[in-house]
């Protein structure tokens, strides 16, 4: 809407002319459009209604164990088995996606070759893709029989279906949009000024690279591993099937959850849930924190 | 920002050779692309092709038998009717509150936004959990619903809860940048000239989100009709009751009914690749009138 913005100017003293906003502590600022009660009304009743309660209720389930019923049901040597599965494994797949989400941000935005708008496409495949399906697919890929499996396995003894070498790929496959979209629009409005200025200063590429280039993509990198990084704690479907869900070696903290329910055990269902939460909060926290101190460094 | 994406963007994938100290030797180019080609034709095209390879395996006539059986018939008029309803709920949510957000300055609003973008932050299994936990048998609840016959859980309603949850964002994270980047100025003006509220809103507003509005609503409907660990939870997988399609493919697949699976699976695959094929229609057609597609 390039017209819209254009009309800011001419509509701006005629329209605003009603609006005047006055300097008061109003919980809102006068408008003349209609429908903010309606419209908050409704979006704050929904918004309780489907996620703050239920969410709420998980958090009293699980205090309703006490602080040491709490600590005891996180710390079983099963659940903190699943834990540094689950974290460790997303860890390994945004890592790997950070390199290669990099690396195909990098030649989709740079180079031109045939077919680059469908593999621009292409890499929304994962967002688009139901788990359920990723995970059968890859199941079947990687299976000791499988096209890929069996290859690997007989060139390189390298088993991969129900090993935490194959939750590691699911992970890999769910999270990679996550860094090449948030890497993308930022190597897209790169200024080429700054490459032109190192060069003419007689820097070679690759010190280009490394001390103009990659300061400016590193914020938005770190973004993309840390929303690849935690989609993968949370991710269920395309994981199980090619898992194995072998207590203590290839159970993903999601999949206990689902146990435990099973066993009607739902206080334990939701301290997991609960503690899963908070280990992902704290740690997005901190990578948000590292990230705008790099943004910092990088502005300075 | 869209007019300046497309200066540049022509400008920096045509290298010219003037331009050598800005690029890299084209045996290092040729290296990258084909680098990131092999990595994305291994992880994201192999299992695609995976998907048909598999449910076709058998021939035409064991696939079309896996789709007409009546548990996946079920399967898919059950995903169907999910969707149905979560997806109109949330696009009625995601108007109202990027209309409220986006339109009006108030306190807490910044709060409001980050509070709508939850859902994407929760795994799937502890969204289907949250509801077992207020409306299952040992739920907060579970007795009082139990005593007055209403079952949530382990039927329809649950299913619908849980999708609504996790596809929650989806419309309003697309109208909100899209409604704030637009202003209140034509509204502003319908009004002056003597529009009613809702004309206004219809006349004015609708015209101008319109492509945004359908973008969400895409992206909305793949996932409703995908989601498989909230209502995996929610379910109790009760064949041609309770199961969706994602549940179906489980149930087959656990079963070693690999072909049947893989069937359902191509269904589920092929809305995916219609939904990649709309998406990116509407951001070459119309990726100025998309908030996802600006930078």
């Amino acid at each position: 809407m390039v017209a819209a913005a254009d009309s800011d100017g001419p509509l701006a003293g005629k329209g605003r002319a009603v609006t005047v906003r006055a300097p008061v502590a109003h919980f809102r600022k006068p408008s003349v459009l209609p429908g903010f009660g309606l419209t908050l009304g409704f979006t704050l009743s929904y918004l309780s209604i489907i996620v703050l309660v239920p969410l709420a209720a998980l958090i009293v389930r699980s205090s309703g164990l006490g602080w040491s019923g709490f600590w005891s049901a996180v710390t079983t040597p099963r659940v903190l088995a699943a834990f540094e599965v689950s974290f460790g494994l997303s860890f390994a797949a945004a890592l790997t996606n950070a390199v290669f989400g990099f690396l195909v941000a990098w030649v989709l935005v740079r180079y031109d070759f045939p077919g680059k708008r469908l593999v621009d496409a292409l890499v929304d495949l994962p967002f688009a893709l139901p788990t359920a399906v990723a995970g059968i697919a890859l199941s079947a890929l990687y299976a000791p029989n499988g096209w890929l499996g069996k290859p690997l396995n007989e060139l390189l003894g390298l088993k991969v279906a129900f090993t935490p070498l194959g939750i590691a790929i699911a992970l890999t496959f769910i999270g990679l949009p996550f860094v090449v979209r948030t890497v993308q629009p930022i190597l897209q409005d790169l200024p080429p000024e700054e490459e032109e200025a190192a060069a003419s200063l007689g820097a070679s590429r690759l010190q280009t690279f490394g001390s103009v280039i990659l300061p400016a993509i590193l914020p938005a990198l770190v973004t993309g591993f840390a929303l690849s990084f935690a989609r993968g704690v949370g991710e269920y479907g395309s994981v199980i099937f090619i898992a194995g869900n072998m207590p203590g070696l290839t159970e993903i903290l999601p999949l206990l959850i689902v146990i435990k329910l099973e066993q009607y055990d739902y206080a334990g269902a939701a301290a997991v849930g609960t503690a899963m939460l908070g280990v992902s909060f704290v740690m997005l926290l901190i990578l948000n924190l590292l990230q705008q101190w790099m943004r910092s460094r990088h502005a300075r | 920002m869209p007019a300046d994406t497309s200066v540049t963007a022509p400008a920096s994938i045509a290298v010219p050779p003037a331009q050598s100290a800005l690029t890299e030797p084209a045996w290092v180019r040729i290296l990258l692309i084909g680098g990131a080609l092999l990595f994305l034709a291994l992880f994201l095209l192999l299992p695609l092709v995976a998907v048909f390879a598999e449910a076709l395996r058998r021939g035409l006539g064991a696939y079309w038998a896996a789709l007409t059986e009546p548990d996946a018939v079920a399967a898919i008029e059950l995903t169907l009717i999910v969707a149905a309803i979560s997806v109109p709920a949330n696009l009625l949510f995601g108007v109202a509150a990027s209309w409220c957000v986006a339109k009006f300055d108030f306190r807490g609003k910044n709060l409001l936004i980050t509070l709508i973008d939850l859902p994407f932050s929760v795994s799937p299994v502890i969204s289907g959990l949250i509801y077992v936990l207020l409306f299952g048998m040992n739920g907060l609840f579970g007795t009082y619903l139990r005593d007055m016959g209403v079952q949530i859980i382990f039927a329809v309603p649950g299913l619908v809860l849980a999708t609504i949850f996790v596809t929650f964002p989806f419309v309003a994270r697309e109208l909100i940048p899209l409604m704030q980047e637009q202003g209140s100025d034509e509204e502003e003006a319908a009004l002056v000239l003597g529009a009613s509220g809702w004309q206004t809103f219809w006349r004015v507003t609708i015209p101008n989100i319109k492509w945004g509005l359908l973008y969400g609503v895409l992206l909305c409907n793949a996932r409703a009709m995908g989601e498989f660990g909230a209502v995996s939870v929610v379910s109790g997988h009760i064949r041609g009751e309770t199961n969706t399609m994602p549940l179906h493919v489980e149930i087959l697949y656990n079963e070693y009914n690999f072909v049947a699976a893989f069937a359902v699976a191509s269904l589920l695959a092929m809305l995916a690749l219609v939904t990649l094929v709309v998406k990116t229609a509407l951001e070459w057609r119309f990726g100025d009138e998309l908030a996802a597609s600006r930078h």
